[in-house]
């Protein structure tokens, strides 16, 4: 084993950012880091690289320099050590970064011997789980969303150990994970194991191979084998020996290829990667889990044509037709109390958004429904209001995928009723429960909200200009509370199309006397230079510190970073999550695709009639993951924390 | 519990005088047929169609009332649970739903008119009502075309010399919300339009091809406090809803004491969530977008202004209403033609409903979209076109029937013509009459020339 090596750098990218990275800025990085020139890559590295790393940005001018030490200085978590602490801390919490996957290879003596070595690693269960001993396998394999069963072929593997050793940030494992895959994925498992008999005994390519590494051969051979079954005419020596020779040129291009393979193989395996671990969400590009759901769902919904491949798995409607489906079957509906009804309507037609409403609005209906419900007969209230319960939130579901503050709202909720005691009355059970929700409207999010506001107003200056993108319930309150505590100060309120939510907000804001500038996020890099502090909503907080939000923040807090403004996150405590997130594309919701084809000009569009072209595929993403390097810090109602910290709040709820 | 809260109200009108030929003391609107159905069934199948199976009827006048009770009781015996509530004549529907309106109960009220012939799902117009939490939401339709649309022997005529007549209908931008209304009759020369709710919503649109099919959804408190304080409100259409949409931006309806009645009258729980809501919208106003124009403009009004909504059907619904006898032969004729789907019958390989104890002469033929009931007999060379046939009539030979309705056991003798007729039940008609264009209510009839068109009445001849 070698010595540890030195903590990562902040611009080591330790997750996958799919559509956020910059291509040219992890590359260099790592190799530096890769080529054992690594005592050279240290601390000096951070903050330089950082800024070099974020090309497609304009590098700030000096002026910044000093404004960012002087921020620093007075944030209580200062930037640069936030990333570093964090860096040793993620370590250990069990994310998959480069460092912690090669900390457990041998020496790599030569190209050749790195890709066993990397083979190795996903092929061999007993290594693999050694080495991932001290992750904590339950937690990440269960947080793990899409990706992660899709690179294990062969084997089964301990659910912790497989995905450290998947991540496709480890160049080799990646570089060689593309060759092989698209052979592997597209056979079935009975095709492998028949070749498992065929295959002959892997020859001595060195002296000493442990058993883990011959077996690691095998699987690569095979591998390459079926590849080129695959590819037709492809000479599987050929493709060996790309495989072979390529590493060092395709580790620059990692973050490309990580991408395409991505694309390539998520979906057949992700099948495979269903019997072991129950998915989180439905898989709508799985014909037969559709067809199930559909015989049960209540609504008959048509489907969308064309739909991006990279996200066919979410459910994807025409729009418009599920809200008169909805609606002509108002009466047939008998599960559903009226009040659920409403909200779910509410939610569909976008009347009710943002998190914290929708959660409120939610817990009320179901408060509701609790008051209006009676025991049927011979039935025990835990179980059946809870069943209850469940049907509704299949119901919301059917309308619109929940959010997280909701998951989690519906879990406190049915964790509550389960814990109930048989022996309480009907009534009794009933109030508690009610009371319950509205405690936990009172206490997770109204008051919450008025901590967090509490919180950051502490962090306002005279002077400061405040950033902030789209719609966002609580850095509004922020800004009026601000506003009104005499504070002096400048708001650019970002936004974006086609939701132009940032328009509610400008008006409220002009409306009570804020100074206010207005701008798209085109913009975003011209107006960075005058901002000082980047206030941010969010949907959801997962355990990495990626912060799930609106589309588009990732962009600003990346922006943001590459200025050295601070990102300062704002989410209540109930809504974060212990899932761990990479990308945006294993877990996130389908707008509209036709929004964002109306292009308000004085022509009627210039897209007219183009709808129905095979050609065209539209995409109008919800949601997208911010990595926790772009983030400052997140104010929760339990104070400011850094991403690091998060588990620890995690695990509280 | 009433089904999501709803409770349903049939009106269906007593001896309407619009129809006045057509219905009598013994066959009251309600149970006209329409394509050999009481039209009321249209309505009954309908909400049944949506699970809504306890129903109240109104039907004026206490004999109609017991005709009605009769017919459904026989016919649903087993299928819905109705109530049939008889009020005097010529109160209107405002008049009618006062003398219910204290059994109501539930949150919502929905209101149907029982001459409505239609598939649009009455679930709709709820759901959009709850939706907006409005206090009244209307199905608006397309205008019906009238007159026969493809063989334009007759019909139009009628109907062109009158002056045309549009509702006129104002929606904001959205459509969702219903501005202004005036029906035909209303409208002189001139439009007025309130110029507050103008400036409000900033544009209007005004739609005249858009037609009240007489389906609302009420929010239950506020109707009945209409019905309470306003006593000289007649009718639903002419004062109750226009009353709402005026009165939409103006306080004047919290003033009265109706709106602020209604949240006092509401319960403990609908407080709570005001409080919760309010609470949260207060310290986070934007998590609450109103997606109502009203508000851009009038934010002082908001609190105090009640929603009128609209549900507009699909334009590939059919919906029409049974209020003229121009409706009553476009209804039958559409509900074995192209509504086809409404009549509840399955159609021939001609496309058409001959049923198998019906007797047919040589060389008849019957044509398509067109309905023959149980026991009637042709004679010899006979055509039938796009008509329907009641039961046990006996029809001569050499009879030719165009777009006409023949009701139940009349007797036509040979060599007749009837064009664009309604011919009421035992009716007799003699050798060679020749209609046109008319109604014929009653026993026999026999003359042989040619009738001016729109020439009806209870004639007796011989």
């Amino acid at each position: 084993m070698e010595p540890r090596r030195p903590p990562r750098t902040v611009s080591d990218p330790k997750v996958r950012q799919v559509g956020f990275v910059t291509p040219a800025a992890a590359p260099p990085a790592r190799t530096v880091s890769d080529t054992a020139a690594m005592p050279a890559a240290g601390a000096s590295q951070e903050l330089p690289l950082s800024g070099s790393s974020l090309s497609p940005v304009m590098i700030p001018p000096p002026r910044h320099d000093g404004l960012s030490a002087r921020v620093t200085a007075l944030l209580p978590v200062p930037i640069a050590a936030t990333a570093l602490r964090l860096d040793n801390l993620q370590i250990r919490v069990g994310s998959y970064n480069q460092s912690e996957v090669l900390l457990g290879t041998p020496p790599m003596t030569s190209p050749s011997s790195r890709i066993e070595d990397a083979v190795s690693e996903f092929s061999d269960d007993v290594s693999a789980s050694s080495l991932y001993g001290r992750t904590e396998p339950d937690k990440v394999g269960t947080a793990f969303p899409g990706r992660s069963g899709d690179l294990m072929p062969a084997k089964s593997v301990v659910a912790g150990g497989s995905i450290g050793s998947h991540t496709p940030e480890n160049p080799p494992t990646a570089s060689l994970v593309v060759k092989a895959l698209p052979g592997i994925t597209e056979k079935k498992r009975g095709m492998l194991e028949k070749q498992h008999d065929e295959a002959a005994a892997p020859k001595p390519l060195k002296e000493k191979t442990t058993k883990a590494e011959r077996r690691a051969l095998q699987e690569a051979q095979r591998a390459a084998k079926s590849a080129a079954k695959e590819g037709g005419g492809a000479d599987p020596t050929n493709t060996k020996k790309d495989k072979v020779v390529k590493p060092t040129p395709q580790k620059k291009d990692v973050p490309e290829v990580a991408a395409s393979s991505g694309k390539k193989v998520d979906r057949p395996l992700e099948k495979e990667r269903k019997k072991e671990v129950l998915p989180l969400r439905m898989q709508f590009d799985d014909k037969h889990k559709v067809e199930k759901v559909k015989q049960r769902a209540i609504v008959n919904q048509r489907e969308a044509k064309s739909r991006v491949e990279f996200f066919q798995r979410l459910p994807q409607y025409v729009h418009g037709t599920q809200l008169q489906e909805l609606e002509a079957k108002f009466f047939q509906l008998d599960a559903v109390h009226p009040s659920v009804y409403k909200v779910g309507l509410h939610h569909l037609s976008g009347k009710i958004t943002g998190g914290n409403a929708r959660c409120i609005a939610m817990l009320l209906a179901f408060k509701e429904a609790i008051k209006d419900y009676s025991t049927p007969p011979e039935k025990a209230l835990v179980r059946d209001l809870n069943a209850k319960i469940s049907g509704f939130v299949s119901f919301l579901i059917e309308c619109r995928p929940l959010s997280i503050s909701m998951g989690n709202a519906i879990k406190f909720l049915k964790n509550r009723i389960a814990k109930l005691p048989l022996s309480m009355s009907e009534l009794d059970a009933k109030a508690s429960i009610q009371s319950d929700i509205d405690r936990f409207i009172n206490q997770k999010i109204i008051i919450a909200d008025k901590v967090i506001v509490r919180h950051a107003f502490a962090k306002i200056r005279d002077g400061d200009v405040l950033l902030t993108y789209g719609l966002s319930s609580v850095v509004e309150m922020i800004l009026v509370y601000a506003h009104e505590h005499k504070k002096k100060f400048r708001i650019v309120i970002v936004d974006s199309r086609p939701k132009h939510e940032g328009q509610i907000l400008l008006r409220r804001l002009v409306a009570k006397g804020l100074n206010c500038t207005y701008t798209h996020i085109n913009a975003i890099s011209y107006i960075m230079h005058e901002v000082t502090r980047v206030f941010l909503g969010a949907a959801s907080v997962l355990s990495n510190g990626t912060v799930y939000s609106r589309v588009g923040t990732a962009c600003v807090a990346m922006v943001a970073k590459a200025y050295r403004v601070p990102v300062l996150i704002c989410c209540e405590a109930y809504k974060f999550h212990e899932r761990v997130q990479l990308d945006s594309i294993c877990f996130n919701e389908l707008g509209d695709p036709d929004a964002i084809l109306k292009v308000p000009t004085h022509v009627e569009s210039y897209l007219y009639g183009c709808m129905d072209n095979d050609n065209l595929q539209l995409l109008n993403l919800n949601y997208d993951a911010t990595p926790s390097d772009y983030v400052s810090m997140i104010i929760t109602d339990y104070g400011m924390v850094s991403c690091n910290q998060l588990l620890i709040y995690c695990s509280v709820f | 519990m009433t089904r999501m809260d709803f409770e349903v109200v049939v009106l269906a009108g007593g001896a309407s005088s619009n129809l006045s030929p057509l219905v009598s003391q013994e066959l009251p609107k309600a149970l006209l047929p329409v394509a050999n159905r009481p039209v009321l069934s249209y309505v009954l199948e309908l909400l049944e169609g949506s699970n809504l199976k306890d129903l109240i009827v109104v039907v004026e006048g206490e004999d109609a009332a017991q005709l009605v009770g009769g017919w459904i009781s026989g016919a649903y015996a087993d299928r819905l649970h109705v109530e049939v509530a008889a009020v005097p004549e010529g109160v209107g529907t405002a008049g009618a739903l006062r003398s219910i309106s204290s059994y109501l109960t539930a949150n919502d009220v929905l209101i149907v008119s029982g001459d409505l012939v239609t598939d649009v799902p009455p679930g709709a117009i709820a759901a959009t009502h709850r939706r907006h939490g409005a206090v009244v939401t209307t199905l608006l339709c397309s205008s019906p075309v009238s007159g026969p649309s493809d063989s334009g022997t007759s019909g139009g005529k009628e109907k062109a010399k009158k002056p045309v007549r549009h509702n006129i209908i104002g929606l904001d931008p959205t459509r969702q919300y219903l501005l202004h209304m005036a029906t035909g009759a209303e409208v002189e020369k001139d439009i007025r339009l309130q110029k507050r709710i103008l400036q409000a919503v900033g544009q209007m649109e005004i739609r005249a091809d858009l037609m009240d099919a007489h389906l609302y959804a009420f929010k239950r408190t506020v109707l009945q406090d209409i019905l309470d304080q306003k006593d000289k409100f007649q009718s639903i259409r002419q004062d109750i809803l226009p009353y709402l949409i005026r009165t939409q931006l103006s306080s004047e309806v919290s003033g009265n004491g109706l709106v602020s009645s209604e949240s006092g009258s509401n319960k403990s729980a609908v407080q709570d969530e005001l409080r919760w809501l309010s609470q949260h919208r207060e310290i986070a106003p934007s998590t609450f977008q109103d997606s109502q124009p009203l508000s851009l403009k009038s934010q002082r009004d908001d609190q105090r202004s009640h929603k009128c909504c609209v549900y507009i059907a699909n334009e590939s619904k059919y919906c029409a209403r049974l209020n003229s006898i121009q409706a009553f032969s476009d209804i039958n004729r559409d509900v074995i033609g192209e509504a086809s789907h409404l009549s509840g019958y399955s159609f021939s390989a001609q496309n058409n409903i001959i049923h198998p104890s019906a007797e047919l002469g040589s060389k008849t033929t019957v044509g398509p979209q067109c309905m023959l009931a149980e026991g009637s007999k042709l004679g010899d060379k006979c055509s039938v076109k796009r008509s329907v046939i009641g039961r046990h009539c006996r029809i001569g030979s050499n009879v030719k029937i165009v777009n006409s309705v023949v009701m139940n056991h009349v007797t036509i003798d040979d060599g007749c013509s009837i064009q664009g007729s309604v011919i009421c039940s035992n009716v007799q008609l003699q050798e060679r009459v020749v209609l046109k264009d008319c109604q014929v209510i009653c026993h026999f009839f026999s003359v042989l020339y040619n009738l001016p068109t729109s020439w009806y009445g209870r004639k007796k001849c011989l």
